[in-house]
């Protein structure tokens, strides 16, 4: 293992964990933010139904890249985690009224309107909060001895509310492109056009929050601008609005697939955009990923079976997905 | 005014909080997971269409059920960095990748074939669908088995060496870390306890149908299932729980001599005390009921073993013995309660009146909740009675917080509170009001709309639209 270094293998999962996260949570969360936008009945319950069935295993990669960042990078759980308190109490608060509403709105159909509504609060509630934890992480923790040296609000910034806005739009658009795949009829023309204006204005956020960050620290502006690097990172940008026009191409003509798989390419070319910026830091300029480590022989313990696990998982993941292919019905259980 | 309070003893107070609500759920779902996977294996066997029908019944519990488990579970992995970070930092190492592999080996597993379990019946045929079923319940066995090795190594941790940092580190192997000397008695005490708090509440709802129509075959068979559950396993439980106690008296002798409100030593046989009000200003039990000798004799088996006191122990290494001393009998209390009911049923069923003795689902539904009340009690128990450390011996517990400022956990704590009782509140009841619902056979194929379900829990009608 000696030419291996656990530790940028370790980065590298966690790193997977988080996107995948990101992805297949965000898709759900999208749901529940444009959920108020769903006509009562059954377009609301088609969009249940198409992620009913999986969304609690897409929330289970947010336990694995906290869990993991915990076991792998200790240092980094215990400064991220007290630097961003509130957000992280929000976020999970919002998961639980969130989580809990696929079952109750079925079991209790007088109250439906309220478990809806908690629906939406909570997936709102939550990804604002991973919104500005992305921002907080990003313009820099106070760190001092090996722990979180700030106040409960040094979060709370424009740049923070920037990213959270954002992170709403861009998960919207990946709930309204993930309908368009999964739904028919006047459901699917909805979320066709919710998807346009959604894609118009998580492009303007991302432009925004792209156009903020070089000025966030020099560090940031070095990494992006300087010569020779800005021949390679300049690629970023111009795969982005290749991805940007292919979304727009397969929204035009009808294609249902497209479109979904375009908004999970511009959220890898963001999370490639991310890594640019802080790799090897995990909390910006204080902590790298060398300093955070777990000691190797819990990394390596972990390592082996993660490596047997990880195609087991993905495996079985990928059957629970195919056995729930197709269009979304307007029935729950059967 | 917040910012008088104590972080710390906020902090405790909410971890206690969110892990107690969170423990109701699988305690529950461990169980019933199992159980669902019996009575589908059943089905599959005999082919009779009641098993099926209470397999219905019970999984669309258990979806709610399950639901508020993960969502109170997801809270707890993130509040140990959260609430807890300096422990998080030095103890990360260690019990980090125990819990990395819950997620990797259990969490995933009950989420991947979840949505095949509850929605996916007519989606993959029967053996696939008993397939996934299986999948979910060893899921919530494996989960156990890796949060107990957690907990158990904060018990009793060996294995371990501190490195330049302070961090806990691995000394070499990861095998005595894993199986650490309280794993295997803690991991069968929690499993079977999870086991017993579905047949009690299996056996609950039973009871409470069978009050009304006893002649209800799906009432009879969910009885009849769950009180074979509480006769068998409740014994076996007082076993597990004794040599828990002995493997604890090893190794944590302080918190046992909590449990049992034992200040003074007992050079000859000390008495088991029944019930008393201990107080840790004088170090005394005031008002006390005991029995001399017998003390010993439960936790040594031998009636003049002498046993140390409180007192041979420094005074900052105590818990506070009052909480110790009476979550442990509330637990034990409901043990014999639990074995009583399970003999009860045995002595019915021999006199061919286990669906008619009215008092004995009286009593049944009575202890339909007795198993949580045991099972939280049990973990009180054990959590305070290690304080003042959450690493024992080496880690104390004022040591391990985040450096937070009171009125940020104070905020938290409230909301918490607020939002648990109110959501969960919520769920509880859609719980109780499916339980309320008489087990009926094609329990799919109910009409839709308000029916009268003549002499039958009136009081419980079945929702119009209910989820076909």
């Amino acid at each position: 293992m000696t030419h291996i270094d656990l530790t940028v293998v370790w980065a590298g999962i966690i790193a997977f964990a988080v996107f995948a996260y990101v992805l297949m949570d965000g898709f759900d969360l999208g749901i529940g933010i444009l959920f108020p936008a769903f006509a009562v009945g059954e377009e609301r319950d088609q969009a249940m139904n198409s992620i009913a069935p999986v969304w609690d295993g897409n929330e289970t990669w947010l336990v694995l890249g906290g869990g993991g960042l915990f076991a792998a990078f200790p240092l980094a759980y215990a400064i991220i985690l007290p630097a961003t308190y509130p957000l992280m109490i929000a976020m999970l608060l919002g998961l639980v009224f969130r989580g809990v509403a696929f079952e109750f709105r079925s079991r209790d159909p007088a109250h439906r309107a309220y478990w809806d509504a908690a629906f939406t609060l909570g997936s709102v509630t939550a990804t604002v909060a991973q919104g500005i934890t992305l921002g907080a992480v990003l313009q820099g923790i106070r760190v001092a001895d090996n722990a979180y040296a700030g106040g409960w609000l040094d979060w709370l910034s424009p740049f923070t509310l920037l990213t959270g806005a954002s992170l709403v739009l861009g998960y919207a658009l990946l709930g309204a492109s993930w309908l368009i795949w999964k739904t028919e009829g006047a459901a699917q023309a909805h979320a066709r056009r919710m998807a346009l204006v959604l894609g118009i204005a998580t492009l303007i956020a991302m432009a925004a929050v792209s156009a903020a960050t070089p000025f966030l620290h020099y560090d940031y502006w070095r990494r992006w601008f300087s010569v020779p690097g800005v021949y390679l990172t300049a690629q970023i940008p111009l795969l982005l609005l290749i991805t940007a026009a292919m979304f727009f191409r397969g929204l035009r003509h009808g294609n249902e697939r497209l479109p979904f798989l375009m908004v999970l390419a511009l959220f890898f070319l963001n999370f490639v955009g991310l890594g640019v910026s802080v790799y090897p830091y995990l909390v910006p300029r204080s902590v790298t990923i060398w300093d955070a480590a777990a000691p190797p022989q819990s990394q390596l313990f972990m390592l082996i079976g993660t490596a047997v696990i990880f195609p087991v998982i993905i495996g079985y993941t990928a059957w629970a997905y195919w056995v729930f292919r197709g269009k979304a019905g307007v029935h729950g259980y059967h | 005014m917040l910012d008088h309070l104590d972080p710390v003893v906020l902090a405790r107070a909410q971890f206690a909080f969110t892990v107690s609500f969170h423990f109701i759920f699988p305690a529950f779902s461990i169980g019933l997971s199992s159980y669902l996977m019996v009575l589908e294996a059943l089905w599959l066997k005999t082919g009779q269409p009641l098993y099926l029908d209470l397999f219905k019944y019970w999984v669309k519990i258990f979806a709610v059920a399950f639901g508020m488990g993960v969502v109170s579970g997801i809270v707890m992995s993130y509040q140990f960095g959260t609430n807890w970070s300096v422990y998080s930092y030095r103890a990360g190492p260690i019990v980090g990748p125990l819990m990395a592999y819950e997620v990797l080996t259990a969490f995933f597993l009950e989420a991947g074939f979840l949505g095949v379990m509850l929605f996916g019946m007519t989606k993959v045929g029967k053996s696939l669908h008993f397939f996934a079923t299986s999948m979910v319940a060893l899921g919530t066995l494996v989960s156990a088995t890796w949060i107990i090795s957690v907990n158990s190594w904060m018990q009793t941790p060996v294995g371990f060496a501190i490195n330049a940092n302070g961090q806990f580190v691995p000394g070499g192997s990861w095998w005595p870390i894993v199986f650490n000397p309280s794993f295997p008695y803690q991991f069968v005490h929690t499993v079977i306890a999870a086991y017993l708090t579905t047949a009690l509440t299996v056996g609950g709802v039973g009871a409470w149908h069978l009050l009304s129509d006893s002649a209800n075959p799906h009432a009879r068979t969910m009885f009849s299932m769950a009180m074979w559950m509480a006769a068998l396993v409740a014994p076996l439980q007082i076993l597990a729980g004794d040599a828990q106690g002995l493997n604890t008296l090893e190794y944590q002798p302080v918190k046992v001599l909590a449990m049992e409100g034992d200040y003074e030593s007992s050079p000859d046989g000390a008495p088991l005390i029944l019930f008393g009000l201990p107080n840790d200003a004088d170090a005394s039990v005031h008002d006390r009921l005991e029995i001399p000798k017998i003390g010993s004799l439960v936790l040594l088996h031998d009636l003049h073993a002498p046993l140390r006191g409180l007192k041979d122990f420094p005074r900052d290494t105590w818990p506070p013995v009052p909480v110790v001393f009476w979550s442990f009998r509330i637990m034990v209390g409901l043990g014999l309660a639990i074995l009583g009911l399970g003999l009860w049923s045995l002595v019915a069923r021999a006199r061919r009146r286990l669906y008619d003795s009215t008092w004995l689902h009286r009593a049944a539904v009575l202890m339909g909740p007795a198993g949580f009340v045991a099972v939280i009690a049990g973990w009180v128990t054990t959590e305070v009675g290690r304080q003042p450390y959450t690493i024992y011996g080496q880690l104390l517990t004022v040591d391990s917080h985040s450096p937070l400022a009171a009125p940020a956990v104070a905020i938290s704590l409230l909301v918490f509170i607020v939002v648990y009782f109110t959501v969960f509140g919520a769920g509880t009841g859609y719980v109780l009001k499916m339980m309320g619902r008489p087990p009926m056979p094609r329990d799919d194929e109910l009409p839709r709309g308000p029916r009268h379900a003549a002499g039958i829990t009136p009081s419980h009608g079945i929702k119009p639209a209910e989820a076909p």
